[in-house]
């Protein structure tokens, strides 16, 4: 009984029969309760319940009176006018759970002052979200108080106005249905106040033996908060121990940086001077702290047009990754070959490294590239590869004098934390630790089994959960605390370059939840303090500012914390001898990473994520393991066999994925799925690939693969990723651009305009004109725009049934083409909204003229019209229509109301949708610039997939302005329309992309045809 | 009591062969007998399988009834379309039904202005089929919607949010084509009958029968003065009836014609479609006609000259069918569009190659047969190569509807199409209903045009006095 | 002449009617009543009889100039509903088309202009034939039954200016008329 997660009958008993007052539990006296509110503490008199209730002796009262909210008579000694508001309070508590609540703290929008809140106008309100520790900065669209859709802070610099895809899913986590919901204890309903009490005696007793046995369990911070919190608490109890766990990104990168510095450190990058990048298995522009950033400044160096001269990278990877996919040279390698080649690169660039074996022959050409460019050139080692190439990288860098320009080393801003999962395993096998509190993170499934986590942590006398699910992690904790969301608790956290963002909440904990700064109070003596308190005490001795009031609205409303010094450089980092290289494993290798969508596992129960086609592979719902077109021959596996890998004994089975690219004789399994308890959409999908990960080395393994025989149904959004002598992409190397500027066209048979059955059919157009431009030279394929746009215009959410069968309802995909050898190939990027046809097609063959131009050239959908002929589908030659084959939206779950946009119609079963260009946020701009007398301006209209684009590949405007961006980007001659010999007359048009391949090195790294 | 007045064997069944169209010894009396007589049968001498045949066509009713009433539950995703093929089984079989309704109107309207006399005895017959099919098709257009129960906003109708149909959409054609089509061809069915139910009420019994039958015949006396307003409005009728006929399969073919996408915008669609329909119609005709003649006795009134003439016309448009197949393929090599070939290519090798090869074995290659008279005139062969014919027909629809939309312009929308249970039980269920009707009506309307037939002996006669 | 005669036979005949078996027997007969003078008569057989109309002095026939206007009606109201709706009604771009897409609306205006014409053929025969009847005099002959079977029939109407009921009966007979019998009306 005591580990299942559901109510023993006898409890519920229990809590429904009128409990007599022996053997009710601390008994929440009236005194405290009137001595409160009298007090300042709460709000000073009754004029709302919902703020008395919000006291939670009040609340603890009525839950132990009115179990259920079953009226019972308390007994005597209650005088009746307590009573009476106790009554009241409950009631208006039942009131106040259903609704969403105001805080009780001033937060400050980011545009408009709060007074003038109008219905139907949204507020944006900044803040950042933490995303494996370090800050995203975002401005967070609010309706009514209800935040319904992320967008990037562009004074952010860890955003610049971008987003990725776990910003953009994070609303949808908010609102999830199986998030939890109330404190529990051992499985049992249990109230704030029995918690405290409990927690209160516990740090008492802790604090008597300094801390002794008192372990906390965090995920990667940077909130200078939290860090000055744990300061408090270790300088009270030196002897507690903090450890940290983040699965996704475990600690080898930053011991590097420490062994560079002497110091804690961490290394940043300034790409927008790089001409040449070598990316040792890097993914920076995607999976990093500052990967917006370092993306933006990528984008910056590609440009080829008016003469520009583009930058150059080298992608040497096993496992392709989102960044590679815009490789100039990409050459697949074992990722434990890794190192071996990144010493060879040392050599090549006069780097004293014992290099064992010859090297490849483009190591040459590479280490020539970049020599030529010193001081403009760059090597980034993988977040997963060893400290070895870690170092070697450094090491070119320093030989080149890259460092300082390219590659800054800056002191970390991470906590001093040393304690890592596995000294936590120790520790409690040892029986060190009497009292653990797990502050997020779910090591029971995120650990390797091979840690045993489970039975040590029982040894622990107290296990204390904070946690936004009852998971697997949570059924076997004492305690259980509903964790509260990023939007819905005050916290502060820190950028990859250390600039300091004040988290302010966006509504007040839905499922009443608490942040961890809430919970470590109580180890620090300062019981109960709010977060908000907290935080702003905090900030309070930090902000050197005459007027901390002003200082702290501005830093709140910006989103951006001014005055705080950037983490120093380190002087004197210097990369050490490099370590001699272990002899190369032979055999097969497994390399361990988190899902591209799913990360380590805590996004498993969020259905936008699950439902987002993987970049690499445009499969959704489930995690394959990637196996090279090489293996694969070898192996005779198809697509979806089911393989079994074992690394020391532990195996798991998961289905084939054959991914051109690949590196052979390596494996590639990713972390995230086979959760237990993750909840409805999560639970029980893919499998749990921790279960063989090696504790010594987290991401790479000696193991086998074997088929089992079995097959697995793959739900994939693209099956054909050969362009099958059609040309949906248009590529050229750097040379020939230069020699045909127009090469996307050029060769093209002329469009037959005039060639029409009726008499001349133009329509004028003279308003606006919208258009759109993409950029396919800049674009990583990191599906962000595909979230953003399911965020924007409610998107349902259909399955991995109705994906396999071929029904997903993304309005804009992202294609994923490869050409060339399938062991080296080159891949093609290619978002594909709708064109908005001039002479559209599915307009055409419409019965009931559901889908039909506007003035303004939109193509546009009605839905309350449309009555399911599909035939503008088929007609549809980009085929970007999708249908609601059945009632895909969610009518039922009251929690999901919350995250739609009511800008936008929630579409019923039996109706065509499409890409509208984002038509309600046009109309909003066109309603603003209509009451100001005047024109909508380049910019004021952002659609959501432009908006989000970390590498602006996307632009969007009026095409009778001659000054707009979009125009500027469609007279460049590398635009073309897709099928544009059909004549449908597309307003999206693309930009060609151009490769700026190494002549040295032409017909090699996925440039045969180069 | 005896129920009807009629005897059905006066004359002995003799079937004359492949060259008359009436048996031996018939009279005006003798016609009228042995039609009516189908009709009158008492239900102990109804053929056992008019039962067994009614039983099983009811179950195939009850699967349409369950198909529909879950789709109307959960939607049109309950069948295997998607996105790109978002045209599937319902799309085939509203044309496949279409086609085979057309054989009906093409012989009781073409055939009779060129005056060809097999086309009596079996055109009443056939009228029906035409009827009931087009009934089993029209279902189609309405239950593929994704909101069926709004079908009727396709109808240009005043309503208050002012707004209509959109006109520019073969769709929105198709709403007019098929409705007139069904109109005229239940209005060319009534005015044949007219004079029939007129002799049905003078030989109905009891009374109830004969009250019926002469409300059903609007009291028609034979004067001669009507019988040559009535002439004169048949041959009119006949006559919009051929270019009717003709425009509906046109703009049956225009639903894929006027899209863009490979393998439906082709100019050859409508003539190849027509040809397609009769091709079907007539496969239809005879693979109800063989049970019916047999089971009910009519070798003597449709005769092998009947069943050689539908095939020879199956022959015929056959070739006409294989003649667009080839002209299909030889343009998209010859055009040099490379969506064009492709598709064409993806038909023959794609992952649907085998219905292409069953498609050809079973309108081109096995059809030829035909062309030996043996085959002709062997009736259980004859049987056979209408369902084959029948099947393929499907096949083509098939390929043209659903192979054409799995790979057309951007690869990365390729897709697959995979049929689920309820695409099949809508079909069968359809198949079921049609064949419901037709037992229905050959037990309570006269099979075969009485006085036409009165007309072929009176013929006959003369030519007696002549000698 | 003796007009009070035959007013008053006017009520309870109809007419008189011949029966004969053969259709050319018909013809013959109903050649000589109308060379006799008689004029309001009808023959009745169970299938259309070559020329057999025209013996009994059937000259016009009007179904086909109503179908033609009719026709014409579907055609012209089909066009102009189709022009009406998108050019006035409901204007709307449609995939860059004019809103007079005049090719288009071709298929409909055909079909209109059938199922007009179609309907008037079957509504203008009902109409001139003056059905639907259910009870006419002819029924009350119990031979008559047979006149949609094998039997021909001819008969005089009391309305004939020369109808005499017994010198009609006889005058029948002459043509060889089997069972000759008085229509009550």
């Amino acid at each position: 009984m005591k580990d299942s997660g559901f109510i023993p009958l006898d409890a519920l008993q229990r809590a429904q029969a009128p409990v007599d007052s022996a053997e009710r539990a601390p008994s929440p006296d009236l005194k405290a309760l009137r001595s409160r509110l009298a007090a300042g503490k709460g709000p000073a008199f009754w004029r709302t319940l919902e703020e008395a209730a919000e006291t939670d002796e009040l609340r603890e009262y009525v839950e132990q009176e009115f179990p259920g909210l079953s009226g019972q008579i308390p007994d005597a000694g209650t005088d009746r006018r307590s009573l009476l508001k106790v009554m009241a309070a409950s009631l208006a508590m039942a009131g106040a759970a259903a609704c969403t609540r105001q805080p009780t703290e001033l937060i400050v929008p980011y545009v408009r002052q709060p007074e003038n809140v109008i219905p139907g106008l949204p507020m944006f309100y900044a803040t950042a979200m933490p995303l494996y520790g370090y800050a995203r900065g975002l401005l967070v669209e609010s309706h009514l108080n209800r935040p319904t859709k992320v967008e990037g802070n562009p004074d952010h610099p860890a955003s610049l106005g971008a987003t990725g895809i776990f910003e953009q899913a994070s609303v949808l986590s908010l609102y999830d249905p199986d998030r939890s919901e109330n404190i529990l204890y051992e499985g049992r309903p249990s109230t704030w106040a029995e918690f405290t009490g409990v927690i209160t005696r516990e740090a008492e007793a802790a604090r008597g033996r300094n801390g002794e046995g008192l372990a906390i369990l965090t995920g990667v911070t940077t909130s200078p908060t939290f860090l000055s919190q744990m300061k408090a608490l270790t300088d009270m109890s030196p002897s507690a121990k903090w450890y940290v766990h983040e699965p996704a990104v475990r600690e080898v990168a930053a011991k590097a940086a420490h062994t560079i510095a002497g110091r804690a450190a961490s290394l940043v990058y300034d790409l927008s001077q790089a001409d040449v990048i070598v990316s040792l298995e890097s993914d920076l522009l995607n999976n990093s702290p500052g990967g917006l950033a370092y993306a933006r400044q990528f984008a910056s160096r590609r440009s080829v047009d008016n003469g520009a001269t583009p930058c150059r990278l080298y992608a040497i990877e096993s496992s392709p990754t989102v960044s590679g996919s815009l490789a100039d040279h990409r050459f697949a390698a074992k990722s434990g070959d890794i190192a071996g080649l990144a010493y060879q690169l040392a050599k090549a660039c006069g780097v004293q490294a014992e290099a064992n074996g010859a090297a490849p022959d483009w190591i040459a050409a590479v280490a020539q590239d970049l020599s030529n460019s010193k001081g403009r050139g760059v090597v980034i080692p993988g977040e997963y590869q060893p400290e070895s190439v870690h170092l070697a990288a450094f090491a070119i860098n320093e030989a080149l004098g890259n460092v300082g320009k390219t590659v800054r080393v800056v002191e970390s801003i991470e906590g001093p934390s040393t304690h890592t999962i596995e000294d936590l395993a120790n520790d409690l096998t040892a029986g060190k630790v009497e009292v653990l509190l797990i502050l997020g993170p779910n090591p029971l499934y995120s650990t390797p089994a091979a840690l045993n986590l489970q039975p040590a942590m029982r040894r622990a006398r107290l296990v204390i959960r904070l946690g936004q699910f009852y998971d697997e992690t949570s059924k076997w904790a004492h305690w259980h605390i509903p964790e509260a969301h990023y939007l819905e608790a005050w916290s502060d956290s820190r950028a990859f370059d250390g600039t300091a963002t004040i988290q302010q909440p966006l509504i007040m904990p839905i499922y009443g939840g608490k942040s961890g700064h809430e919970i470590v109070t109580f180890l620090v003596n300062q019981p109960d303090l709010s977060s908000h308190d907290i935080v702003k005490g905090y900030w309070n001795t930090q902000l050197k500012d005459a007027n901390f009031e002003a200082a702290w609205q501005k830093a709140v409303h910006d989103g951006v914390v001014g005055g705080i010094p950037a983490p120093a450089e380190v002087t004197g980092a210097k990369a050490p001898a490099l370590p001699a290289l272990p002899a190369p494993e032979t055999g097969t290798e497994i390399v361990f990473r988190p899902d591209p969508t799913i990360g380590d596992g805590s996004w498993a129960n969020n259905g936008w994520l699950q439902e987002l086609p993987k970049p690499q592979t445009k499969m959704t719902w489930d995690n394959t393991i990637w196996v090279s077109p090489k293996d694969a021959t070898t192996m005779s596996l198809q697509k979806g066999d089911m393989l079994r890998v074992t690394v020391d004994g532990r195996s798991v089975e998961g289905p084939t994925w054959i991914l051109p690219g690949h590196a052979e004789g390596s494996f590639t399994v990713h972390f995230g799925y086979g959760r237990e308890m993750s909840g409805r959409v999560g639970t029980g999908i893919g499998y749990n690939a921790y279960k063989i990960q090696p504790v010594a080395t987290p991401w790479i393994a000696a193991g086998t693969v074997t088929k089992t025989g079995g097959h697995y149904r793959l739900a994939n959004t693209q099956e054909t990723q050969t362009m099958a002598g059609r040309e949906p992409v248009r590529a050229a190397t750097l040379a020939e651009y230069r020699e045909h500027p127009n090469f996307p066209t050029e060769f093209d048979k002329p469009v037959p305009n005039n060639d029409t059955l009726y008499y001349n059919s133009d329509y004028p157009y003279k308003g606006y004109k919208w258009g759109m431009s993409i950029d396919l030279n800049v674009c990583t394929g990191c599906s962000a725009c595909i979230i953003a746009c399911q965020a924007e215009n409610n998107i349902a959410v259909v399955g991995k049934d109705q994906v396999a069968r071929g029904r997903h309802m993304h309005w804009i995909r992202v294609d994923r083409y490869y050409s060339g050898d399938l062991d080296e190939p080159t891949l093609y990027n290619q978002p594909v909204p709708c064109m908005q046809c001039e002479n559209a097609p599915c307009e055409v063959v419409c019965p009931v003229a559901a889908t039909t131009h506007s003035t303004e050239g939109l193509n546009q959908m009605v839905y309350n019209r449309c009555v399911g002929t599909r035939y503008c589908s088929n007609n549809c030659p980009y085929k970007v229509r999708r249908f609601n084959f059945l009632l895909y939206s969610d009518w039922q779950t009251p929690s999901l109301y919350g995250v739609r946009n009511p800008d936008v119609t929630v579409r019923s079963r039996g109706v065509m949708e499409k890409c509208s260009y984002c038509m309600q946020r046009i109309q909003e701009a066109k309603i603003e610039t209509e009451k100001q007398n005047r024109r909508v301006h380049d910019g004021e209209v952002i659609t959501a997939c432009q908006q989000v684009c970390p590498t602006r590949a996307i632009r969007f405007g009026d095409l009778n302005d001659p000054k707009a961006d979009v125009v500027k980007q469609k007279q460049l001659p590398r635009q073309y329309a897709l099928l544009d010999d059909l004549n449908t007359r597309p307003r999206t048009t693309y930009l060609g992309y151009v490769r700026n391949p190494n002549e040295a090195l032409r017909g090699s790294g996925g440039n045969k045809q180069g | 009591m005896e129920t009807n007045k009629v005897d059905q064997n006066a004359v002995a069944i003799v079937d004359p062969g492949p060259d008359s169209i009436l048996g031996p010894g018939h009279n005006y009396d003798s016609v009228t007998q042995r039609i009516a007589g189908v009709v009158f049968l008492d239900w102990k001498n109804t053929p056992k399988n008019w039962y067994l045949g009614l039983t099983v066509a009811m179950l195939f009713v009850m699967l349409l009834m369950t198909a529909v009433s879950y789709l109307f539950l959960k939607g049109v995703g309950i069948w295997g379309i998607n996105i790109p093929i978002g045209w599937g089984f319902a799309i085939i079989n509203f044309v496949w039904w279409i086609g085979i309704g057309h054989a009906g109107t093409l012989i009781s309207a073409i055939l009779f202005l060129l005056k060809q006399d097999f086309r009596t005895s079996i055109n009443r017959f056939s009228e029906a089929m035409t009827l009931f099919a087009v009934a089993c098709a029209g279902m189609f257009p309405i239950l593929h919607l994704g909101r069926p129960w709004l079908f009727y906003w396709l109808l240009p109708y005043p309503n208050s949010m002012y707004l209509w149909p959109q006109p520019r959409s073969p769709l929105e054609w198709d709403v007019f084509a098929v409705s007139t089509y069904a109109t005229v061809s239940v209005v060319f069915w009534y005015v044949g009958l007219l004079p029939d139910l007129a002799s049905l009420r003078d030989t109905a019994n009891p009374l109830w029968k004969q009250r019926v039958y002469a409300v059903l015949s609007l009291g028609w006396r034979g004067s001669a003065i009507h019988w040559h307003r009535y002439q004169k409005a048949y041959l009119l009728l006949a006559g919009l009836a051929t270019p009717l006929v003709l425009s509906v399969h046109t703009i049956v073919s225009f639903d894929f014609a006027v899209a863009i996408l490979p393998g439906w915008h082709t100019t050859i669609f409508p003539p190849y479609f027509v040809a397609g329909a009769i091709y079907s119609g007539f496969a239809m005709v005879l693979t109800l006609i063989i049970p019916f003649r047999s089971w009910y006795k009519l070798q003597d009134l449709i005769t092998m000259r009947h069943l050689e003439c539908c095939a020879k016309v199956m022959l015929g448009t056959g070739l006409i069918v294989a003649y667009g197949y080839s002209m299909e393929a030889f343009f998209s090599w010859y055009a040099g569009d490379k969506y064009e070939s492709f598709m064409y290519w993806n038909r023959m090798t794609g992952p649907y190659a085998f219905t292409y090869a069953l498609l050809i074995l079973c309108n081109i290659a096995l059809p030829q047969l035909l062309w030996i008279r043996k085959v002709r005139l062997n009736v259980p062969l004859l049987w056979a190569l209408s369902i084959v014919i029948n099947i393929g027909m499907w096949l083509e629809r098939f390929e043209i509807v659903a192979t054409s939309l799995t790979r057309d312009f951007v690869p990365s929308s390729w897709g697959t199409y995979i049929p689920t249970f309820w695409d099949w039980a809508t079909y069968a269920g359809t198949l079921g209903f049609f064949l419901f009707l037709m037992f229905l009506f050959v037990r309570v309307l006269p099979a075969i045009s009485i006085f036409e037939v009165r007309e072929v002996v009176h013929h006959e006669h003369e030519l007696e006095h002549a000698k | 002449m003796s007009h009070d005669l035959i007013l008053s036979e006017l009520p309870q005949v109809h007419g008189v009617m011949a029966e004969f078996v053969d259709s050319n027997d018909l013809i013959r007969a109903a050649k000589r009543a109308y060379t006799e003078g008689f004029r309001r008569m009808d023959a009745y057989a169970p299938m259309p009889v070559e020329g057999l109309a025209e013996a009994i002095g059937y000259k016009k026939n009007y179904v086909a100039l109503c179908v033609l206007i009719g026709g014409m009606c579907g055609a012209i109201g089909g066009f102009s509903l189709l022009e009406w709706i998108t050019v006035i009604a409901y204007p709307h771009n449609v995939g860059g088309r004019p809103l007079n897409s005049w090719p288009a609306y071709i298929p409909i205006t055909f079909e209109c202009m059938i199922l007009a014409a179609a309907l008037t053929s079957m509504f203008s025969m009902l109409a001139f034939n003056g059905l639907p009847r259910l009870n006419h005099p002819v029924f009350n002959v119990k031979a008559f039954e047979r006149a949609s079977i094998d039997r021909f029939f001819l008969c005089i109407e009391s309305s004939d200016p020369k109808f005499k009921t017994e010198d009609t009966m006889e005058f029948l007979r002459g043509l060889g008329g089997s069972e000759v019998t008085v229509v009550p009306a």
